[in-house]
């Protein structure tokens, strides 16, 4: 494989910079949960369904162990320790405590409570390692596709619509379809709940829409002959929860960033930071490829002054990654082609920063970004410029290819964008396999000095922002260009600090058997 | 006025040709074809041609028509109704601000009283905006402030004094009965009653909003569907330009 000259230390040096900026967030999170954590510990312990105002019971629950000042314990524990007394299961715990007939209290014999906790726990670990070995046979029964894999979208907002519009994009080549949710969700504070035939852009991300896109995918690659992937949102206000729900229906990837919720949410970053621990500890143990949403620096800042955030934040969140749990073949880096087509010899750069990122991590699933910013009504440059994108991904050798529609910028895609879209990538990918094998960078050459210099921009602001901290780096807008403060932000209320013997089954199972 | 008669051009004036592309909910077969070339006549082309169909599995079937226009239209007789200001790009109400408020524009939105869907004033508001448009956060020379969802107008109000609005920002998205009026109506009397009114832009934007029914409510400005952020900013700079240039 062609590959540019960098240099080896540098990038290390960059790598030890965020592995320091990610631990150090992690030692102060750890002595909080917050309420979705608990409330995604109580969906794994088996408790679902909503009460008659469409209230989730993970969130009644919590909000009665909340007000009977026992959340601080952890929620499995106190639940447990009920189960026992009672000799129910979670969910009886969750209708009786909903239905006024219950009031939580904490339980003698820590110990014993501890180990009925785990063996709990395990159950649902069981169930969602059974799902991850289903999802291995079924991709060695049927196979899968070369890389780069063909991302489609899909955002009727009507899930029974989205299942035959995903039907049709695995037929017409579709590897990954993701389900796009209702713009608003990510600022929900429970899960919605059954099966949703509303909202605007998308519908909402629910264990049964899961579960109904799941079967139709399995039904689809059953029929086209090769694995369809499955990818919905596991950001927001209920990042742990959407983990748990898709690691229990077999999600395949999610998206899933350390800091976007923070940026481009607005969503408090104590909240994000213990959220996103959890919520990756649960994907890693599933076997989900997380996607990163770096790319949405580029459609804020500027694709080429901003290249060097792109890849500090990426080193960041691989960083955060690893904490959690997942394999570097699990993370699906996000970054884009977004440099102004007017530039000359942007072309080039894209090459640059994309074969960059492809160095600085060779094992991950990278996900690379069609044009949006720059994309117009124009459909006919439109078309080139996702042609030039597909010509980028398959000689940098990308993993996730997130197809770019030439009505980007006027509609949701109409059904012949995606198939035009998916037969110039397949054009493109075919006609030059192995050019990436066939061409060298010029040593000392424009492309790779570009990359040389995003580099090394990428070392000194990684250095500045673990001088002073990634909060405060953030607070800065260091990153999109968008400043967010420590204590801003939604969801700040629900962040709980652990009392002292604060307990949670679910770390030591899934940190330690996530292989 | 002297007639001004036009029709598409492909190589010779008057020729009237066009080209369109479609999907047909159909699999591909002579007779799709042949729907879709009378199809394009029916649509006022003649001599329609189908110079490329592709089936596209799933029961879709893919067209490239090209034909001649029948039609020509008056140029002399169109009269467009402009808007009152000038839509300028962010750098250009960035630029604007810079020059004439010497400060930054505070921005201060929300859905107010019953409504819970942000949708539109985070379109318009957030950093991130809407489709490719940025929201108004991302303006450096604005001070951009989102309270939400469900916001009390009493709320918006005393925000809007602590924070010293230079515009207020409301969206109403979902209504039943016509209660965005009510809603609407009772925040402009708040703000008449605070004497805020004249020192306020006040702006309202969502699906079911006009320009009429936002005057008509009391509102300087009302923006439906298909509104971008940079469409509300240039709206606001020009009307505080307006305000305090006599």
């Amino acid at each position: 494989m062609t590959r540019l000259h960098l240099d080896q230390a540098q990038i290390d040096r960059a790598r030890d910079s965020a592995r320091r900026i990610a631990r150090s967030v992690f030692e102060q999170m750890k002595p909080f949960t917050t309420t979705t954590v608990e409330r995604a510990t109580l969906r794994l312990l088996g408790i679902d369904g909503v009460d008659e105002n469409m209230v989730p019971l993970p969130n009644r629950l919590v909000s009665h162990l909340q007000e009977q000042d026992l959340l601080q314990h952890g929620a499995a524990a106190i639940v447990v320790g009920a189960m026992i007394e009672r000799g129910c299961t979670a969910q009886q715990v969750a209708e009786a405590v909903a239905a006024g007939k219950l009031t939580m209290r904490r339980h003698k014999g820590e110990e014993a409570i501890r180990a009925a906790s785990e063996a709990e726990a395990r159950k649902m670990c069981e169930h969602i390692a059974r799902q991850r070995a289903r999802r291995d046979s079924e991709i060695k029964s049927v196979g899968e596709s070369r890389r780069p894999w063909l991302y489609l979208i899909v955002a009727t907002g009507n899930i029974h619509e989205d299942v035959i519009q995903a039907r049709a994009a695995a037929e017409q080549g579709a590897d990954i379809i993701a389900v796009i949710r209702s713009t608003g969700q990510s600022l929900l504070d429970y899960v919605p709940y059954g099966a949703t035939t509303e909202g605007f852009g998308g519908t909402y991300a629910t264990q049964e829409n899961f579960r109904l896109m799941r079967a139709a995918l399995d039904e689809a690659g059953a029929r086209v002959g090769r694995y369809i992937r499955l990818t919905n949102y596991c950001s927001g206000l209920c990042m742990p929860e959407i983990a748990a729900i898709g690691a229990m229906e077999r999600l395949d990837m999610m998206l899933n960033d350390s800091m976007y919720g923070i940026i481009f949410r607005d969503i408090n970053m104590k909240r994000t930071f213990i959220d996103q621990f959890f919520s990756r500890m649960v994907n890693a143990y599933a076997g989900i490829i997380i996607n990163t949403g770096e790319d949405n620096y580029l459609t804020t800042a500027d694709a080429c002054e901003a290249a060097h955030t792109v890849l500090a934040s990426q080193l960041i969140n691989e960083q955060f990654a690893y904490l959690s749990g997942l394999k570097p073949e699990q993370m699906g880096l996000g970054h884009a082609f977004e440099i102004n087509p007017e530039m000359e010899n942007g072309f080039l750069w894209e090459i640059a920063h994309a074969q960059l990122v492809r160095q600085v991590f060779p094992e991950a699933s990278l996900k690379y970004m069609p044009p949006t910013k720059h994309m117009t009504g124009n459909i006919f440059r439109g078309h080139i410029q996702d042609a030039l994108f597909n010509v980028v991904s398959t000689l940098t050798q990308q993993d996730i290819h997130l197809l770019g529609m030439m009505t980007e910028a006027i509609h949701t895609p109409f059904i012949q964008d995606r198939f035009l879209a998916v037969q110039n990538a397949k054009y493109v990918f075919n006609t030059m396999r192995d050019l990436h094998a066939e061409v060298e960078f010029r040593r000392g050459g424009q492309i790779e000095r570009r990359a040389q210099s995003v580099l090394s921009e990428t070392e000194l602001i990684l250095a500045d922002i673990e001088r002073m901290g990634l909060p405060q780096a953030i607070s800065k807008g260091m990153f999109a260009e968008i400043s967010r403060k420590a204590d801003g932000g939604k969801g700040l209320d629900g962040v709980i600090a652990k009392s002292g013997d604060y307990f949670n089954p679910f770390p030591n199972l899934m940190l330690a058997g996530g292989q | 006025m002297a007639e001004k008669l036009v029709k598409p051009y492909g190589d010779t004036l008057n020729d009237g040709r066009v080209q369109l592309s479609f999907t047909l909910p159909v699999a591909l077969d002579d007779a799709a074809k042949e729907g879709a070339r009378q199809l394009a006549m029916m649509m006022g082309l003649a001599e329609p041609a189908v110079v490329h169909a592709e089936d596209m599995g799933q029961d879709f079937s893919f067209f490239i028509v090209y034909g001649q226009c029948k039609h020509q239209v008056d140029l002399s007789s169109i009269k467009v109704s402009r808007p009152e200001f000038e839509t300028l790009d962010k750098e250009g109400v960035n630029r604007l601000i810079a020059e004439k408020m010497r400060r930054k524009m505070v921005v201060i939105g929300a859905c107010i009283e019953t409504d819970a869907h942000t949708v539109g004033i985070d379109a318009i508001m957030n950093m991130k905006g809407y489709n490719g448009h940025k929201g108004l956060e991302s303006y450096h020379e604005m001070r951009a402030i989102n309270l939400g969802a469900q916001v009390d107008s009493e709320d918006l109000v005393k925000r809007a004094l602590e924070e010293k609005a230079d515009v207020i920002l409301v969206s109403q998205i979902v209504t039943q009965k016509n209660i965005h009026l009510d809603n609407l109506t009772r925040l402009a009397d708040l703000l008449e009653a605070e004497g805020l009114r004249d020192r306020v832009i006040l702006i309202v934007g969502g699906p079911r909003i006009s320009h009429e029914l936002a005057k008509e409510l009391g509102y300087d400005a009302g923006f439906g569907t298909r509104t971008y952020a940079e469409d509300v900013a240039s709206f606001a700079v020009h009307e505080w330009i307006k305000r305090n240039s006599t």
